[in-house]
Formats: C-alpha cells, structure tokens, sequence
C-alpha cells in the first residue's frame, strides 16, 4: 500500500534557481528510503516540499491515497483546502535537523500538547503512550525537564517522539544526526534503526551513507534537482551505476 | 500646613498617580500587541499606516500628545470639553503613546524568534493562532520582560506630566503645596514617593522575569 507520493513535483526560487526538477517518489508501507545527494541538490526542499513546509510550483502530493496537492489544468499546483490540508498533516510527522522542540515546554509537554490539543485525544491516554515513547527513546526520567537541560541526542530523541506521538503512517527526517556532535550521532541512528525493525515507513535524508545503506530499504541519490539514481540500499552503494552516484561516493569515501 | 495635612494630600495625588500608572498598563500593554501585529501585517496600507502613528509617537514630546488628546476635541471639532474628560484624556494619551513603544519591543521580539519554532508548530498542526498564542507569545514575552521593564519605569516618571492639564496627580499636588507654603518638603516627599514606587514596580518584575527562568 502507497503511504506517500510526490509526482513531478517542481519548485524554483526567486532567484530563478530550479530545485526541483521534476522529481517523483513514493514509498509503501514499513518502508525506508533514505535519500542521500550533494549539499544544494534539493533534497531538503522536496522534503520541505512534502511535509507542506514549503509549495511545489508544479506536481502532486498524496498520503494514503489523499490528495494534498494537484495540478490544475495549467499544470500549476493547487493544494487542498486548509481543512482537508489540517487532517493530512496528522498523517505524517518531520524530525527536524535542528530538533526545534518548544523550549518552554516540558520534555513531556512537548510530546502531549499536541496530540491533546490538537488531534482532540483522551488526555490519559495520550500521557500513557507518551511514557510508553519516553520509556522506548530511553527518557523516561526526563519527563519533566526542560530541553535546555538535556544533551542534543536527548533532545533530537525527545523530537522523535513526539513526531510519533502523533501516530504518523510516516515519519520524515531532514538530516537528524547533522547538528550533533560525532559521539551523539549514534544513539540517534540506533533509535532510527529499532523504529525500522518495528517497520515504521521513514524517508530519510542522511549523510551517513553507511547507516542508509545498513537501514534503509531503498536508496535515492538525488542532484542539482533529479533523481540520479535509486534502488536496493545495498546495490546502489556497493554498485552503482551513474558516474554522479560514483563520484560522490567516492568523495564521501575519501 | 502640618506633615499629616500634607501628606494625605499628597497621598490623594498618589492614588491618583498609581490609577494613571495602572489604567495605562492595563491599555497599552496589549493595544501594543495589536499595533505590533499590525506593523508587521502583509498589507502594505495597514503597515505604513502602523509605521506613521509609532513615528509620530515617538518623535514628538508626550506632553504635547497629552495636550492635544485633551483640547484636541473643542479646537478641531468645537466639543466642549467636560472636566470629567480631563483624567480620561491622560489615559488616552498615555496609552496610545506607551503601546507604540511597547509595540516596537513586541516587534522586537516576535521577530528574534527562530523559524523553526514557526515550522515545528505548522508540521504538528498547530493552526496560525495556536502557534502564536501557544509557542510563540509566551517565549517572547520572556525575552521582552527587560526591555519592558525599562518603560514601565518610565512610565512612574511620566505620570507626572498629567499635571499640565491640571490633572490633580502626586506632583501637581506637590507644587500646589511648595507654592502655597512655601517649603520643599512636599518635593522631597514625592521624589520619596516615585522612588518607592519604582523600586516596588523593579522588584515585581525581577520576580516575574526570575518565575519564567526556568527555561532557556
């Protein structure tokens, strides 16, 4: 079953500079896609693109087979109304580089407010499954500190869950392990992996070719705003195809 | 004049004092708000209009706001002017005057809040007013309690320009007496007075601004 797609989807900025090219991709359910590619080829705006952060200029967006966003007859994109658009956004959750957890929120409050203020859920319950979250992201007693108090992998942890508090058919993350320190990095793609063991359907941009090759399904090398190359982790890394692909991970090797 | 005539005098103008203090708070404070929001609204007319009226408040002396808030309605438009008017014209001055500054602090710190806080908000669904009412709001009002506390401050000081339209406030009722009587003590009291006032007025806002410490 198709949980998310993005179909030539295009997107240029003021200053004439095309991001995206043109780019389609969709991942069914308890998959993983990690989509890896050179600074500047576009692979946080798709992303910023599909968790409606930022509006494609032409293509299409669908969750579990619900229309976000179309063409029009021009072939301009059209997006759904901000109801229909409110009810998709529970559909998918976004792990931030930079975390952006509420610093004046509890570690608690930041998983809960959402879920019991947005989503209208039973109070009891949604503080039940936010221990059962903290308890699995290893936080359980940070419940009621405040992120400044904790390290930046306690932190990016504390983000995770609460994207999944949300319970999201799919959660993306841009670049979770960049704004840590190398020994930080770890914690976070283990949480990462213990998610895609569970079949969680991640899509994650990464410059840790090595974990996306370990965890991810499928592997999507984008640059200067197309899709290069994709396919089986494994192959793509160990084998690749396009002289780009090769260079790049040849540079990364290096 | 005995001490205690005098000083229950004076502390009819202090109560007087402390009313404008209170009122104008209770007005400008969240009219800044608006006017805030309305200095970084999309439409252009709005504004400019908002950038006109800050710069005007501004750029010219509060006690000649004060006065043409107060005579403005008989010269422009042949109002008489009830006394009752008087009192409520100092109000009206002051809070438009102190939510314009004010609005430049709120300004100030909607915009020093990072882009992030916005975009975590919109991907959890927060809706626009949720995000700023919930996320944004408090965080910010953290960040301009100092700044705040500077005008508020001021603003003790500034109570004091009620007397020239007569408005029977602390000082006005201080120079009645140092004329009348010929003495300074009335003036020492009432610097004793503004200083307290402000010193009680520094301490709260050092406790509110150290009850919202418990996050960076």
């Amino acid at each position: 079953m198709e949980i998310f797609s993005i179909k030539n989807a295009k997107k240029s900025f003021e200053n004439n500079l095309e991001v995206l090219q043109d780019i389609s991709i969709s991942v069914s359910k308890g998959e993983v896609a990690a989509i890896i590619g050179p600074s500047g080829s576009g692979k946080s705006t798709l992303l910023r693109c599909a968790t409606l952060l930022e509006t494609m200029d032409s293509g299409e967006l669908i969750y579990s087979g619900e229309k976000a966003a179309w063409n029009n007859e021009e072939g301009k994109t059209v997006y759904a109304s901000p109801e229909k658009l409110r009810q998709i956004k529970s559909k998918f959750g976004l792990v931030f580089q930079n975390f952006n957890l509420f610093p004046h929120y509890s570690v608690l409050k930041n998983i809960t407010d959402a879920p019991i203020s947005i989503q209208k859920r039973k109070k009891e319950e949604v503080m039940q499954e936010a221990q059962v979250l903290l308890e699995k992201m290893g936080l359980s007693d940070k419940a009621y500190a405040y992120p400044f108090q904790l390290s930046g992998g306690q932190q990016q942890r504390v983000s995770i869950a609460r994207a999944l508090a949300m319970n999201p058919d799919i959660l993306f993350f841009d670049e979770p392990t960049s704004a840590l320190d190398p020994e930080l990095t770890g914690e976070i793609l283990r949480v990462i992996r213990s998610l895609a063991a569970e079949h969680m359907t991640m899509v994650i941009v990464t410059h840790e070719i090595e974990f996306a090759r370990n965890v991810a399904d499928r592997i999507i090398f984008i640059a200067g705003g197309v899709i290069v190359e994709e396919g089986n982790a494994e192959s793509l890394i160990s084998d690749p195809q396009n002289d780009r692909t090769k260079a790049f991970l040849n540079r990364l090797q290096r | 004049m005995s001490i205690s005539v005098m000083l229950s005098k004076l502390g009819e103008g202090m109560i007087t004092s402390v009313l404008i203090f209170t009122l104008t708070l209770l007005f400008s404070l969240p009219l800044g708000l608006i006017v805030a929001l309305a200095r970084m609204s999309k439409n252009i007319i709005l504004r400019n209009f908002t950038r006109i009226y800050i710069s005007i408040m501004r750029g010219t002396p509060l006690m000649l706001q004060l006065l043409v808030v107060y005579f403005g309605p008989y010269y422009l438009f042949g109002i008489s002017i009830s006394s009752g008017y008087r009192f409520w014209a100092v109000i009206l001055a002051f809070s438009i005057n102190y939510a314009a500054y004010f609005a430049e602090i709120y300004r100030g710190g909607i915009e020093s809040m990072p882009l992030g806080q916005y975009e975590a908000a919109r991907v959890l669904g927060y809706s626009e007013s949720q995000t700023f009412m919930k996320i944004i709001l408090p965080q910010v009002i953290k960040r301009i309690i100092p700044a705040i506390t500077n005008e508020v401050i001021t603003l003790i000081k500034d109570t004091s320009l009620a007397f020239s339209i007569a408005v029977t406030e602390m000082f006005t009722v201080a120079k009645a007496i140092a004329s009348s009587e010929k003495t300074m003590v009335s003036y020492v009291a009432a610097g004793i007075f503004y200083y307290v006032f402000n010193f009680v007025v520094a301490v709260v806002m050092e406790s509110i601004e150290k009850k919202l410490d418990y996050y960076r």
